[in-house]
C-alpha cells in the first residue's frame, strides 16, 4: 500500500491523516481515545443542530467524492423536524481510477469517520446510518464494524449516547462490486438491495427521495471525516487553511510518472499544480519532460503541458484582473480548476510524461468506463463500448481518417443526456484526450 | 360527476412558442402529445413507472425567469420569459410546471433523438426481414421518422442469446432487446410476479429469467404487446403471419365476466391473434393469457356449418331447418317445454330467446351459470361474459336444476338448447335421447347434438355484433372481425327466425332493431343505441 511521508512536507497540513502518521497510532479505540478522540462529538451533542450545520457551512466545506457540492447546503435540505425518518449514508465506495485515500482511513482510523459521522447524525436527526463500504475492501469493513463495535461498548453510538438521549446506529454494508455503485443514487439502490442502477433525478434527489423514498445525506468518507475537525478547530480557523469557497485540506492521491507517488494532504489551493509535481512528490523522473496531467481522478477533464488558461484572478492591488495562467501555476483549488475547464474531483491527481502514449491512455479510460457502465441508459450504455472499441481499434490497427471526429461525436452525445454524471464521467476523457492532443490521433492515421 | 370533482389547477406551458394550459401534475410527455407534438419514446408507459432509461424523448425545456425577489419576469406580450436549460431534459418523467416551456423539434433535440437512434442500432442485429415485430416495430418506425439512415459504426457486435425459451408462450431475442425494462416492470408492478431481470453490466446486459424461474405466469403476453421491440414474441403468433395484413376488430373478450377490450387481429376469416385494448374502466391495457389465447376453436373442426334435420337428408336447408324446428315445437304443452339458454349469448340474442319462450308459452327457462374461482385481477369469478345481460332480461330464472329434474324425469319432453350443452346442465344422454324434440343452436358438436332433432349452426362471438354486460354493470360492444364458417348464421337472425316460424311476423330487420325494441322495453337500456355504446361501453345503473 501507498503510505504517508514519515514527516509531513511543508506544503502539508495533516488534519485527516494527522494521527495516522503518528508512530505507534493503531485503529483501535483506546488509541483514539489517547488522541482526543470523541472529544468533537462531546461538545457537538452539548450544542444544537442547526448550530452545527451553521459550522459546516461557515467552514466551506464542500464534498471530497468527485462533485465538491457543498457539504453544509447539503444537510440543510434536510428539514430537521419534518416527520420523517433520515438517513445518512458513507459513501465508501472509493473506486475512482486514481483515487486511494478513503481506504486508508478506512484501515488506519476508522473511529475518525464514526466521530463524524455521529455529529452529522445528531445535526440532521438521523438515527439510522449506513457505511457502505466497497465490495473490494473487505478488510476495511471488518476494520470499520470492529470499531463501531468498540464506539457503541464505550457509549458513543447506540441508545441514549453519553446520556444525551441521542440514539444512533451505524451498520457496515458491503458493496455489490461495481464502480456504479459509488454514484450517490445508484448506492442507494444497492443498500436497498437492488440492483445498482442509478436513480432519475429529479424526482429521486436523496435529500428528498433518498433510502427508502425518505430524505437522506450522502456523504463521502473524507468528507464526514472533516466535519470533527471543524468542530475541533472552529469553522473560521477550518475554513482559513483553504480558499474562499473551499475550506480545510484535501487528500491528494498523486499516482503516475513523479518520483514519489502518494498522498498528499494539503490546505485547498495550497499548492500550484507545479509545486505539486515538483516540490511536494519529488518531481518527474530523471530525464523525463511533462505532457499530461488528470487532476481529480480519471472522470476530470486532461490538461497538456504548456497549456495556459485565461482567468480571473486577484492582483497585487487586490482587484481581480485577467490573466493567461500557465498550467503549473494553476493553484490547485475547486474553482481555479474548474475555470480550467477541468475539476478537483476525488483528489486524485495522474502525473503522465513524455513516455506516455496518449491514444493508450485515453483507450485504458475508455476500457475502464465500457465495462464499468452499468447499461441502464442507452447513450452511455452503447456509446462508452463503442469509444472503447474505436480507441482499441486505433491501437490495434491504426485510425481511419474520420475516427477521431467519430470519437469526439459519440462523447458528445453521451454527456449531458444520461441518467447520472457517469455519462459525463465516460465522455469527457474522449472529449478533451481529442481537444488536447489531436497530434496524437493524426498521427495513428493510416 | 363533473359537477362533484374538485377542479384541478391548471398550469400555463410553452409548448414550441404556444402557450397553453394543461392540469397540475400531467407529465410533459402527454401535455406535449396533447398539444399535437409526438415524443418518440421507448421505456415510458403510461401504466408503468417512469426508469427514464432510453433517453428517446429528451427535449428542451425552461422555466421562468426570475427576479431576484422571487417573480417571474415577464415578456413583450405579458408571458413569463423563459430561461432555457443547458441540457436537454427527458419528458416523460418531468412535470408541467407554471410558465415552464419545451421545445420539441429543436436542432438539439433532433440530435438527442438521431444520437440514441444511432446507439440504439449499432449493436442491434438488423434482422428485420426474419423479425416477427416488422411493422410494429419502434425501432424501425423512429429510426425512419428520427434516425440518421447510415451508421458510422464499423466495430464488431456484441453477440447475445437467441431464441431463448424463457417461458411457455414467450421467446427471448437478447440481441433485438433494448434494454428498456418495460417487461420488468410489468411483471413486477402488475403482474407481481418478478421473474424478469437484467444480468451482466453496460452494453452487455441481457434480459432474463431468474435461475430456476420461468415467464409462466397468465399475464406473460402481455410483455410481448408492450415489448417496443422485436424482443419479446408470441410462441403462438410468431411466424403466422405479417402484421400489416392484419385487420383489426375492436370487440370484447367473452371467456369470462370482465370483459376485457381487446383487438382482433384477422386475415381472410382467419384469427391470428387477440391484443388487449385500453380500457380504464375495464382492463388499463392488459389481458390474461388464457383468455388471449381462447380463439382457436373458433377454427376447429368440430365447428358446426350446416344445419341438419334428423331423419332427412344431410346437409339440410336453413329454410327446411327453420320449418322444421317450428314443427318439432309448436303445438306442444307448454309445461312439458323447456329452454336453455346460455350467459354467453349477446342480450339481443337473449332477448330474441326470451321472445321465442314466450311465444311457445314457455315459462322453463334459465341460463347456465359458471361461478368460478377468479384470480383476482382480470379473470373474475363468472365464467360468463353476460350474466348481467341475462339477469337484466329475465333469462336467469334459477330454474335449471329443476328443468334438468324434470327432463330426466320424463316430465319435460321438448328442450331448446341455445349455445350449451345440456351435459353441463345436468342433463344425461340417455334422457336427451328420449326427449321428442330437441332444438339445438351453437357452434360446435357436443354431448347434445348428436341428439338433436334440428341442429342450427350459428355464430361464435368474433363472427357477429352485439352487446353484453359485464360484471360490473358495463354494457359493452361486440364487433364482427371474421365470416362465421360454412352455412353457419347470426344467432340473432336464427332466433327471429324462429319466433316469427313459431308465432308470426315479429318486423325486426337488423340488430339495431333487437337492440331498440330491447331498450325500449327494458328500462336499465332505455335511451339506448348499439352506437351509443361505443369503443368502451357504457356504466349502466342496474336494479339491484
Ligand atoms: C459514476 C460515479 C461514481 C462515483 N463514485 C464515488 C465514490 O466511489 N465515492 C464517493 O464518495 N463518491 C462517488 N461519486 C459521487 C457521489 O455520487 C456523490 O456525489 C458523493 O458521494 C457525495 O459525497 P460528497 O458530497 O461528500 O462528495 C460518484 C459519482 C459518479 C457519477
Ligand atoms: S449514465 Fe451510464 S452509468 Fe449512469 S445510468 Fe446511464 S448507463 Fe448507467
Ligand atoms: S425485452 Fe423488450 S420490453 Fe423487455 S427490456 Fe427488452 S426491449 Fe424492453
Ligand atoms: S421515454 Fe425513455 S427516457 Fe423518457
Amino acid at each position: 500500500m501507498v503510505s504517508l511521508l514519515p514527516t509531513p512536507h511543508p506544503k502539508e497540513r495533516r488534519i485527516i491523516f494527522g494521527n495516522i502518521s503518528k508512530p505507534g497510532y493503531s485503529p483501535d479505540i483506546e488509541t483514539y481515545l489517547a488522541h482526543g478522540g470523541y472529544e468533537s462529538l462531546k461538545k457537538a451533542l452539548g450544542m444544537k443542530p442547526n448550530e452545527i450545520i451553521d459550522m459546516v457551512k461557515a467552514a466551506n466545506l464542500r464534498g471530497r467524492g468527485g462533485a465538491g457540492f457543498p457539504a453544509g447546503a447539503k444537510w440543510s435540505f434536510i428539514k430537521y423536524d419534518d416527520g420523517k425518518p433520515h438517513y445518512i449514508v458513507v459513501n465508501a465506495d472509493e473506486s475512482e481510477p486514481g483515487t486511494f485515500k478513503d481506504r486508508y482511513i478506512l484501515h488506519q482510523d476508522p473511529h475518525q469517520l464514526i466521530e463524524g459521522l455521529a455529529i452529522a447524525a445528531f445535526a440532521t436527526n438521523v438515527h439510522l446510518s449506513y457505511i457502505y463500504i466497497r465490495c473490494e475492501f473487505p478488510k476495511a469493513a471488518k476494520i470499520v464494524w470492529e470499531a463501531i463495535k468498540e464506539a457503541k461498548a464505550k457509549g458513543f453510538l447506540g441508545k441514549n449516547i453519553l446520556g444525551t438521549g441521542f440514539d444512533l446506529d451505524i451498520y457496515v454494508h458491503q458493496g455489490a462490486g461495481a464502480y456504479i455503485c459509488g454514484e450517490e443514487t445508484s448506492l442507494l439502490e444497492s443498500l436497498e438491495g437492488k440492483r445498482p442502477y442509478p436513480r432519475i433525478k429529479p424526482p429521486y434527489f436523496p435529500a428528498v427521495l433518498g433510502l427508502y423514498m425518505k430524505p437522506t445525506i450522502v456523504n463521502n468518507v473524507e468528507t464526514i471525516c472533516h466535519v470533527k475537525h471543524i468542530l475541533a478547530m472552529g469553522p473560521e480557523e477550518y475554513a482559513k487553511m483553504g480558499t474562499p469557497g473551499d475550506g480545510g485540506t484535501r487528500t491528494m492521491c498523486v499516482s503516475g510518472d513523479v518520483q514519489r507517488p502518494g498522498f498528499y494532504e494539503i490546505p485547498c489551493g495550497g499548492v500550484t499544480l507545479g509545486e505539486l509535481i515538483n516540490d511536494v512528490c519529488g518531481g518527474l523522473k530523471p530525464g523525463r519532460t511533462l505532457k499530461a496531467v488528470i487532476p481529480g481522478g480519471s472522470s476530470a477533464k486532461v490538461l497538456r503541458a504548456g497549456e495556459t488558461f485565461k482567468m480571473k484572478v486577484k492582483g497585487p492591488d487586490g482587484q481581480m484582473v485577467e490573466k493567461e495562467v500557465p498550467l503549473l501555476d494553476l493553484v490547485m483549488d475547486a474553482s481555479t480548476l474548474q475555470a480550467a475547464g477541468t475539476m478537483v474531483g476525488s483528489g486524485g491527481v495522474m502525473i503522465m510524461d513524455d513516455t506516455r502514449d496518449m491514444v493508450w491512455a485515453l483507450n485504458n479510460l475508455n476500457q475502464f468506463y465500457a465495462h464499468e457502465s452499468c447499461g441502464q441508459c442507452t447513450p452511455c450504455r452503447e456509446g462508452s463500448l463503442w469509444m472503447s472499441k474505436v480507441t482499441t481499434r486505433i491501437i490495434d490497427e491504426g485510425a481511419r481518417p474520420d475516427d477521431a471526429k467519430n470519437l469526439k461525436n459519440i462523447a458528445d452525445n453521451i454527456a449531458g443526456r444520461t441518467v447520472c454524471a457517469f455519462g459525463e464521467a465516460c465522455s469527457w476523457p474522449t472529449q478533451s484526450f481529442l481537444a488536447k492532443f489531436p497530434d496524437e490521433f493524426e498521427k495513428r492515421v493510416k | 360527476m363533473s359537477e362533484t370533482a374538485t377542479p384541478v389547477a391548471m398550469v400555463n406551458v410553452q409548448v414550441d412558442g404556444e402557450w397553453k394550459q394543461f392540469p397540475k401534475g400531467t407529465r410533459l410527455i402527454e401535455a406535449c402529445m396533447k398539444s399535437g407534438k409526438f415524443i418518440p419514446h421507448y421505456c415510458y408507459h403510461p401504466k408503468l413507472s417512469t426508469p427514464g432509461n432510453c433517453r428517446m424523448c429528451l427535449v428542451e425545456t425552461g422555466r421562468p425567469k426570475m427576479t431576484p425577489d422571487r417573480q417571474p419576469v415577464l415578456g413583450a406580450d405579458g408571458r413569463p420569459e423563459i430561461a432555457w436549460g443547458p441540457k436537454p431534459e427527458i419528458s416523460c418523467a418531468a412535470e408541467v410546471a407554471e410558465g415552464m416551456g419545451v421545445r420539441t423539434s429543436s436542432p438539439l433535440v433532433e440530435e438527442c433523438r438521431k444520437g440514441v437512434m444511432e446507439f440504439l442500432l449499432i449493436n442491434h442485429p438488423l434482422d428485420c426481414p426474419i423479425c416477427d415485430q416488422a411493422g410494429e416495430c419502434r425501432l424501425q418506425e423512429f429510426s425512419v421518422e428520427f434516425g440518421k439512415g447510415e451508421s458510422r459504426f464499423r466495430e464488431e457486435k456484441v453477440k447475445k442469446p437467441k431464441r431463448v425459451d424463457i417461458g411457455e408462450r414467450i421467446v427471448l431475442d437478447d440481441e433485438r432487446c433494448i434494454m428498456c425494462s418495460r417487461c420488468i416492470r410489468f411483471m413486477q408492478e402488475v403482474a407481481h410476479d418478478d421473474v424478469l431481470g437484467f444480468l451482466n453490466r453496460g452494453s452487455h446486459t441481457t434480459l432474463s429469467v431468474y435461475p430456476g424461474k420461468r415467464l409462466d405466469n397468465n399475464y406473460s403476453l402481455n410483455t410481448v404487446d408492450i415489448c417496443p421491440v422485436g424482443a419479446l414474441t408470441s410462441k403462438d403468433f410468431r411466424f403466422k403471419m405479417r402484421v400489416w395484413f392484419l385487420k383489426e376488430t375492436q370487440t370484447i373478450d367473452v371467456s369470462c365476466g370482465t370483459g376485457c377490450n381487446i383487438v382482433i387481429g384477422s386475415r381472410e376469416n382467419i384469427v391470428y391473434r387477440i391484443t388487449p385494448r385500453e380500457n380504464e374502466e375495464v382492463n388499463s391495457c392488459w389481458m390474461p393469457d388464457s383468455h388471449r389465447m381462447n380463439f382457436h376453436y373458433l377454427h376447429s373442426d368440430e365447428r358446426l356449418v350446416s344445419p341438419l334435420v334428423k331423419g332427412e337428408e344431410a346437409p339440410s336447408k336453413w329454410t327446411r331447418a327453420l320449418a322444421g324446428a317450428a314443427e318439432k315445437l309448436q303445438g306442444r304443452d307448454p309445461a312439458k317445454t323447456a329452454l336453455i339458454a346460455s350467459a354467453r349469448m349477446t342480450n339481443e340474442e337473449l332477448f330474441l330467446a326470451r321472445r321465442l319462450a314466450s311465444a311457445l308459452k314457455i315459462e322453463n327457462f334459465d341460463v347456465l351459470l359458471r361461478p368460478q374461482k377468479g384470480d383476482g385481477f382480470l379473470i373474475s369469478d363468472d365464467g360468463n361474459p353476460n350474466t348481467g345481460g341475462a339477469k337484466l332480461l329475465g333469462l336467469a330464472t334459477g330454474k335449471l336444476s329443476e328443468i334438468a329434474r324434470r327432463v330426466e324425469s320424463g316430465e319435460i319432453t321438448a328442450l331448446i338448447v341455445l349455445g350449451e350443452d345440456a351435459v353441463d346442465c345436468g342433463i344425461s344422454e340417455g334422457a336427451l335421447k328420449k326427449l321428442e324434440a330437441l332444438v339445438f343452436a351453437g357452434i360446435l358438436a357436443n354431448k347434445t347434438s348428436p341428439h338433436a332433432s334440428v341442429v342450427l349452426p350459428t355464430s361464435a362471438w368474433a363472427e357477429k355484433r352485439g352487446t353484453m354486460i359485464n360484471i360490473k354493470g358495463r354494457i359493452q360492444r361486440l364487433n364482427q372481425a371474421i365470416q362465421p364458417p360454412g352455412q353457419a348464421r347470426d344467432d340473432w337472425e336464427v332466433l327471429r327466425d324462429l319466433v316469427q316460424a313459431v308465432g308470426g311476423s315479429n318486423g325486426v330487420y337488423s340488430i339495431e332493431e333487437v337492440f331498440k325494441v330491447m331498450a325500449s322495453e327494458t328500462p336499465a337500456l332505455q335511451g339506448l343505441t348499439i352506437s351509443r355504446v361505443g369503443d368502451l361501453g357504457l356504466q349502466l345503473s342496474l336494479p339491484a
